[in-house]
């Protein structure tokens, strides 16, 4: 079993390599933007194949998601619960842990929100009413990862599986409780919907909520935890080697449930900031699955915090402009998966390349390897 | 309480579960030989749901069942070399490539099925069943187990296959070596590399005929997302079943009549909301999860690339 989970972990540690000191910020560059550029060329011939406008698709994208006043105020608002879903990935992933349930504690954590919000914050101060909130959604998205930490911690049961499971069991308890205990007045299942006052302050002029300041906040203190606090490096060593993490007397299973709980809690504050600062009621259908669409990003950003910023910017830019660019080219939104799917795909290559290079070999594919491996 | 043991209730219980069980067979059938050479196949979901696509698109073109079969394995496969190119020659991270895998093939399925098909969900015609003769006038077991499409015996047939070929032939014990030691199966001079890379091709196959199934057998027609996690499922069930085929007959079955449970208590009466059942099999896998933690054994070379020469 420990063999398993060994195996596991070194995988997230490959992934997550720091980058050497040699290495300039150029290559970094190339390593984090080269992959989208990959992923966006090839979506262009895949457009091109099945008969779509290439140029025309990614001008909708631009135009809709960053050159209109409109799209460009939803683009920075879309950002803020990348940001946390993106914060409670690093949490998680920097500590070998992979949570890939995070749509089923997203969506749990939104619909206690958008159940409790309308009533909470008609009765109390507003302020007070989303600091709640706020501890609401993240003690529900915390509460969700406890089975997987547990069995993880306890047994060292895989944690993606469990995760995942647990994310499909959320989202069907989310969808039972928006059509059960929050129904609203409305005939359709949907909680009631929270009064305009309650909804989260928007800057001056502009249609963004003061939650991209929290998400952004919280970026930072993320980072601050890495890069400064023992706790921070506790996580670190476990995920970069969960044995040394015994032999400097980490109580990993402690710490296992811990990181779990932080991770799933900045996802139920992403839901939290969504719901009151954007959605104001929740549909029984709804499910935006962040996700796994987030996963690509936060590796993109080698799992720093800080990185996530343009990141999540990007991914703004590409759901509100992909969402009108591909409605306009008759395409289902889930074309945005196949870009990030490539995404994905091109960064693997790529560090594999990068590698290869950093390690003066040559960038044709193996025998060299094994020459090298005998040397 | 309706009386719920009654025949009634019984064959549809059991004919609803093995419908159901079939394509979690196949692609956790997959997933172990995968395993058991030493790759963890996060991507089955994505191999899965690109056989449904293309299972689906090919019976309903030509209106052959088998033609679509067929597609659905070739498919499976087809992805599956995204996985042996990146992980089993370049040694790349196998969680990330599923995940990019699994990301994809949902894309792409969704995006050619507004291409192809707009916004219409054409169906297939039922697949005509195959009733054992004799057999089938078994009570309960008769009019459910003897009653069933002929890929589903097909579907029995093939466990049986690699239950063998994986005990008893030298190829079996290449990919259970790959798995465990695959130093030793280098040094015994067999190309650890190769032995991967047809392992994690049969496993795209079984799982590209297991959404094939699921398009074109069990639902008649193809949506996005049809798989609804069924691959992640068969993951767990490879894992549980720790390399022993059989058990994974057991575990789809399980999941399979937790499956099926709805249209069985529907039939007596019993209504229960649409979410409890798809959230069932998910509850059911974290139960037997929870009770038989400690069970879990996986080979000890399992989502490791092998270097030769590293440690």
């Amino acid at each position: 079993m420990s063999d398993m989970t060994a195996g596991l972990d070194s995988g997230i540690e490959t992934a997550a390599r720091i980058p050497s000191r040699r290495r300039g910020w150029v290559d970094a560059l190339v390593r984090s933007v080269g992959p989208i550029v990959l992923a966006l060329l090839t979506g262009a011939i895949l457009l091109a194949i099945i008969g779509r406008d290439p140029i025309a698709f990614y001008d909708d994208v631009l135009k809709a998601g960053l050159f209109r006043a409109s799209g460009l105020q939803d683009t920075i608002t879309r950002t803020a619960p990348v940001l946390l879903v993106g914060a409670g990935l690093i949490v998680a992933f920097r500590a070998g842990l992979w949570n890939l349930g995070s749509d089923g504690q997203y969506l749990l954590a939104a619909a206690f929100v958008a159940g409790v919000a309308p009533g909470l914050l008609a009765s109390v101060p507003v302020a007070i009413g989303w600091i709640l909130l706020a501890f609401l959604g993240m003690a529900v998205g915390a509460a969700w990862t406890i089975v997987p930490a547990w069995l993880r911690g306890r047994y060292g049961v895989n944690e993606i599986i469990t995760t995942l499971m647990m994310s499909f069991i959320g989202v069907g308890l989310a969808a039972l409780l928006v059509k059960g205990p929050f129904d609203g007045p409305s005939t359709v299942p949907q909680t009631s919907v929270i009064d305009p006052a309650g909804m989260l302050l928007d800057l001056p002029d502009v249609r963004i909520h003061i939650g991209v300041f929290l998400a952004l906040f919280v970026s930072a203190a993320v980072y601050w935890l890495f890069a400064r606090t023992a706790f921070g490096t506790r996580m670190d060593v476990l995920g970069a080697n969960p044995r040394a993490a015994v032999h400097v007397g980490i109580d990993v299973p402690r710490l296992t449930l811990v990181t779990f709980m932080l991770s799933g809690a900045l996802i139920g504050l992403a839901a939290a900031v969504d719901i009151v600062g954007v959605f104001s009621y929740m549909r029984a259908d709804w499910n935006p699955a962040y996700g796994l669409k987030v996963v690509p990003l936060v590796f993109l950003a080698r799992l720093n915090a800080l990185a996530m910023i343009p990141f999540a910017v990007f991914f703004g830019v590409m759901s509100i402009g992909g969402a009108y660019a591909t409605r306009r080219a008759d395409l289902p939104g889930d074309f945005l998966l196949v870009l990030i799917g490539l995404v994905l795909l091109f960064m693997v290559l790529t560090q594999y390349l990068s590698d290869k290079r950093e390690r003066g070999e040559s960038l044709l594919p193996r025998r060299t390897r094994i020459a090298n491996a005998h040397a | 309480m309706p009386d719920l043991l009654t025949p009634t209730f019984l064959t549809a219980l059991l004919a609803g579960g093995l419908l159901a069980a079939v394509p979690l067979i196949f692609a956790s059938l997959g997933e172990i030989i995968a395993e058991q050479a030493g790759v963890l196949n996060v991507g089955l979901e994505g191999m899965m749901i690109s056989g449904a696509f293309a299972g689906f698109a090919a019976t309903q073109a030509t209106g052959d069942l088998w033609l679509g079969v067929a597609a659905g394995a070739l498919a499976g496969m087809l992805v599956s070399l995204v996985m042996v190119l990146f992980c089993v020659r370049l040694g790349m991270d196998q969680i990330i490539v599923g995940i990019a895998i699994v990301l994809t093939a949902e894309g792409v399925t969704s995006v050619l099925h507004t291409v192809i098909f707009g916004q219409s969900y054409p169906r297939l015609d039922r697949v005509a069943v195959f009733e054992i003769p004799l057999l089938r006038d078994i009570p309960v077991l008769g009019g459910s187990v003897f009653s069933q499409p002929l890929a589903v015996y097909m579907g029995l047939a093939v466990v049986g296959v690699v239950a063998w070929m994986l005990r008893a032939t030298s190829w079996g014990l290449h990919v259970r070596a790959a798995g465990e030691r695959p130093a030793s199966l280098d040094a015994a001079g067999v190309s650890v590399v190769r032995v991967r890379t047809v392992a994690e091709i049969m496993c795209g196959a079984l799982a590209g005929i297991g959404g094939a199934y699921l398009s074109i057998v069990s639902s008649g027609t193809f949506v996005p997302f049809v798989t609804q996690g069924a691959g992640f499922i068969a993951i767990v069930i490879a894992m549980l079943a720790r390399g022993r085929t059989w058990w994974s007959v057991l575990g789809a079955l399980l999941f399979g009549i937790s499956l099926s449970l709805t249209t069985a208590l529907q039939l007596v009466g019993i209504d229960i909301p649409v979410d409890v059942v798809t959230m069932l099999p998910f509850i059911s896998v974290m139960v037997v999860l929870i009770l038989f933690a400690r069970d879990a054994r996986l080979p000890s070379a399992l989502g490791l690339p092998y270097l030769r020469g590293s440690r």
